[in-house]
Formats: C-alpha cells, structure tokens, sequence
C-alpha cells in the first residue's frame, strides 16, 4: 500500500488528492487555495524578518532600516510582507464575496461561513498589529487611535485600555507585546483555516449552480491542483508588480517617519483594506456607537446563514439578489473611498447614507427578500 | 456472603465474567459518599481557584511595570512660558499643554460657562490659578493631540476626527465625549516651578 494511503498521511490525500470535487466550479473558487498560499508566504516571510528585527521603541524604526539597507536581500523580504498583508485581504475579500455571490455562507456549510468570519477577524487583528512593528508615525497613531476604541467600554474601559497599553500611552510595552502577539496569531489562523478546510470537507464543496454536486464529482488532483497552480502563478505576476514596481503604492509615507507621540499626523488613516470599517467607525457621531457599529459590522457577515431567507443558494438564480449584491459591493467601495477621506462634508453625509445601507442590507432587505423572491415566483401559476 | 442490596447486576454491558462479578456492580457504601463528596469539591476548588491564580497572574504581568509607573512626575519651569504662550511637555508617554492665559482668554472662558457644554464643568473648576491652564493634550476621542490656537472656539482643535475644544479645554464640538484631562498638580517652589502628578493642591 502507498504510504499516502496511511494513516495520518491519508489526510493530506483525503484533502488535497482524491478529495472530490465538483466538476463545474471555475476560477472565482481559485481564492481559498490561493489565501492559503497567502498565509505561507506570510509566514515564511514574517520568521525570517523577525531574526532581524528588534522589538524596541528606540531600535524598532531602525532595525527596519537595517532590513532595507542591510540585510541581504531584506528589501526584497519586507516588501514581500507588507504587500503581502494587502495582497492577503485582497484574496480574501475576493473569497468572502464569491461565497456572498454564490450563497456558499448557506445550509449546510454555516460553520464554515462561520470559521472564515473568526478568521477574518483574527487576520484583522494580526494586519493592524503588523503594522505597528516598523513604529512609524502612522504605527504609533493607528495604535493609539484603535487602542483608544476599547476606552469605549463604559466603567472599565479606561483601565482596560492602561492594561492594553502595559503603561500610560503606546510605549515601549505596547511594541513588545504587539510583537509577540504578531508572531503567535499567524499560527492561530493557520489552525482555524484547517477546522474551515475539515467543515468544509465534511459537506464538500459548493459551486457556481448552488445544487448539490454529489453526482458529478472528479478528484482534485489533478484537475483542480492544476488549475490552482495556474491560479498562483497569475497572481504571483500581480504581486510582483507591486513588490518589484511600486512596493510603497498601498503603504503611507508618514510611516516612513519615526513615531513621535508628541506630534499627531495631520490625518490618520488606516491601511486600505480597513478603510471600509474605519469609514463606518467615524460616521457614527458618538463614540461607543461608532465602536459598536465598527465591530458588528464583521459579525454581522457570521450572522448570514441565518439571514438568508430563501433555499436557493446561487444568485444565478435569484436576479433581484443579483443587482442587490452590486450594490453592497458598491457601497463597500464607497465606505472604502470615505475612510480615506478627511472629516468634513459632503463625506460625513455619503459615509452616513453608506453606513446606514450596509446594515439595512444585512438586517432589513437581505431576510425580507425570500418572502418577496417566493411571492414572485408563485405569481400566477396557481 | 450475601448480596447488598444496592449491586445491580449485569447493567455492565460487558458480556464476560469479570466485569458483570457482583463487586464491579457494587455502587459504594453509601454513608461514606459525604466523605467522598468532601474530598472531590474540594479538590475541585482548589483546582478552579488555582487555574483562577494562573490566569490573573498572566494577565497582572500585562499591568503597567514598576519602571514605567516610577516615571510619573515631571517638574516644569514657569518662569520660560511667556503670557499668552502655551509649552507642551512629555509626561507618562504623553504630552501635556501648560497655557499661559491672558486676561482676554481667562474671561471668555469664564462667559463660556454658560454656553451649552457637552461636558458641563466651570472654567475655576479647571484651574488651580487661572492665568495657569494645564491639560493632558491627549484628544478624549481617540487619543490624538490637539493643535493649539485653532478650532472654532480659539482653543484646541484635533485634526483626526475633528473635535473643537475652548480656551479652558473643554469639548464643545465634534466627536469627542469628554473635556480635555486636567491632569494631577501643584505649584512649587514660590509657584515658580509646575509639578506635574503626585496631588493637586488648590
């Protein structure tokens, strides 16, 4: 017998090998192998940064110089990383709206759905950790301005956020612990992507039509490795033009300032990939709302399975959805392009009209439209 | 022997002989089962209060360090702040703005006590001498430092979210909940020199 046929080794052939799966799924469902990849280079990445990087509010800025400058090939490794966490949220946005499209969140695969939201939640916090390690002026501020949302907490807030901090502001206990925390995370997702893999592996794969594809199943390998394979060296390709081309176009150049806790930046934003949230954060005018709003606006999206009104999964079948999720797509961008924007009108009012969609989409339009899709496809048949 | 009557025989499961004997069956004498529920809760609480000590102790190693607490007060001389200026001075980590106010400035915060404040407090109430302002400049909202000389209420102004602030600091337009901190201090040696923490005395 093989030794892949083993056990312990027959779970990488029951996942990865003979895993059936259904025949018609076709390139948007490239995007949880290639988040996969994503978290390795990642990793591989953040192990080999950290052996030249010292977590200290003197040395942390410099230390991250050295690596541009000094270290052999250390450019090459830090731009990797920090447009890799872009690259990372771009495959996974990408991911989280092919399952939107598809109903893949639906019966019988909530827990998965569930699993993805836990895990975009940690890479959220693992990404803005990450980023305050170089200890710019964007690092120390985000820190403080995300840091001082739990100062929210009614009573208990400010002292919470005194034990966050390990003293009186973002310090140099701060950096420390973010940096332990940034090494240990990773490991976490990649743990919680296994149990997403397993339940998703238990009911095996959805697919475009949204039907059940047990008839018609083919082994991964090879068919779907391959495809994958192709998928990655497309998006290697894409990758590289901002690794190799344009490595500081998602950054912000005030993190290339050393952090001064004397001096706020004039307009802090967040990386892009939070504009979105941050944008609902600011337009709520009171400050524990706008928290609240900011973190449900994630859980919201783990709400979904049960949201959902209707027994068709695919929305190549529900067209009214279909136009509906343009439109969220559309207001994700708009809330998006407001987080990057100053404080001040018209943006406060188009981030409030934004804002206030999302959650009627999610919380109004998305439960009644099942009653609404049945009525309609009952009408005038009986 | 005879058997008690608390055995149940063969509920086992087991089809051999060995675990269907009658002293496999046998549920204990009854009047040591305090005894035994004495031993087990009790067992049981110090392993809870032990996991509980664990636990909090992690999290006290978070806590602010003895180092970092030790930096807690800050003197600062008057005498180099000319009137009408304002110094900023790092203290916990954070800046801290000591005005100079003018007689104009004094008096427009006293006529703003009654203006409609979010965060309802009077400018005496601010200030241990009034021509001596001091605040933590640390935005109430998330924790950026406000720009002096600015806003719409010739005080503070915070470029993050945009939260205005008065000449004695408090909150009177934007997002922010709460008045800039007046932070703990005294005035020492002659009132030449500002300590900043340890206790206010007025």
């Amino acid at each position: 017998m093989r030794l892949i046929k083993k056990p312990l080794f027959n779970i990488v052939n029951n996942h990865l090998i003979d895993y059936p799966t259904p025949i018609n799924i076709h390139y948007a469902w490239n995007f949880g192998f290639l988040s996969a990849m994503c978290l390795i280079i990642q990793i591989v990445t953040g192990i080999f940064l950290a052996m030249h990087y010292t977590p200290h509010v003197d040395l942390a800025f410099i230390s991250v110089e050295h690596i541009m400058r000094d270290v052999n090939f250390g450019w090459l490794l830090r731009y990797i990383h920090a447009n890799g966490a872009s690259m990372f949220f771009i495959v996974v946005y990408i991911h989280i709206f092919r399952g939107l499209y598809y109903g893949s969140y639906a019966a019988p695969r909530q827990f998965v759905w569930v699993i993805g939201v836990i895990i975009l939640l940690l890479m959220i916090i693992t990404a803005f950790i990450g980023y305050v390690l170089p200890w710019g002026q964007m690092s120390l501020w985000g820190a403080t301005v995300i840091t001082n949302l739990v100062s929210a907490v009614p009573l208990v807030g400010d002292s919470i956020v005194a034990w966050l901090w390990g003293g009186f502001s973002v310090d140099n206990a701060t950096l420390n612990r973010f940096f332990s925390l940034h090494y240990l995370l990773p490991f976490v997702i990649a743990a919680a992507s296994l149990v997403h893999l397993a339940a998703l592996h238990q009911e095996g794969s959805g697919n475009p039509l949204g039907i059940d594809a047990s008839s018609d199943k083919v082994p991964m390998y090879p068919y779907f490795i391959v495809k994958d394979l192709l998928g990655i060296v497309a998006f290697i390709i894409f990758f590289s033009f901002f690794v190799y081309f344009s490595p500081n176009l998602l950054g912000h150049p005030d993190n290339y300032i050393e952090a001064n806790p004397m001096v706020t930046p004039a307009h802090i934003v967040p990386e892009w990939y939070f504009l979105p949230f941050y944008a609902i954060l600011r337009s709520i005018p009171h400050k524990l709302g706008g928290v609240i709003c900011m973190i449900f606006a994630i859980v919201v999206l783990a709400l979904l399975p049960w949201i959902h009104s209707t027994e068709i999964r695919s929305s190549r079948f529900r067209p009214i959805y279909r136009g509906l999720y343009w439109s969220m797509a559309a207001c994700c961008l708009i809330l998006g392009w407001i987080g990057g924007m100053p404080v001040e009108d018209p943006y406060i009012i188009i981030g409030q009209i934004a804002s206030v969609y999302y959650f009627l989409y999610f919380l109004v339009i998305l439960p009644l439209l099942g009653s609404l899709e049945k009525f309609l496809l009952s009408y005038k048949i009986n | 022997m005879e058997t008690p009557d608390y055995v149940t025989p063969l509920e086992t499961g087991y089809k051999d002989d060995y675990h269907n004997a009658p002293h496999f069956n046998t549920r204990g004498d009854p009047t040591k089962r305090a005894f035994t529920y004495l031993v087990l809760g009790s067992s049981k609480f110090i392993a809870a209060s032990a996991a509980r000590v664990l636990i909090l102790k992690l999290i006290y190693t978070m806590s602010a360090s003895a180092d970092v607490l030790a930096k807690g007060s800050v003197e600062v001389e008057l005498g180099s702040i000319p009137l009408g200026e304002s110094a900023t001075i790092k203290w916990r980590g954070k800046p801290v703005f000591i005005r100079h106010r003018t007689p104009d400035e004094i008096t427009l915060a006293a006529k703003d006590d009654q203006a409609e404040l979010r965060d309802p407090q009077l400018d005496s109430e601010r200030s241990v001498k009034p021509e001596w302002l001091v605040l933590l400049g640390v935005c109430t909202h998330l924790g950026c430092v406000p720009i002096a000389n600015a806003g719409d209420y010739h005080g503070w102004f915070c470029p993050c979210h945009g939260s205005h602030y008065d000449v004695s600091g408090r909150i009177r337009k934007g997002p922010a909940p709460l008045n800039l901190e007046v932070p703990t201090y005294s005035f020492i040696e002659d009132d030449t020199k500002l300590l900043l923490g340890g206790e206010t005395q007025r």
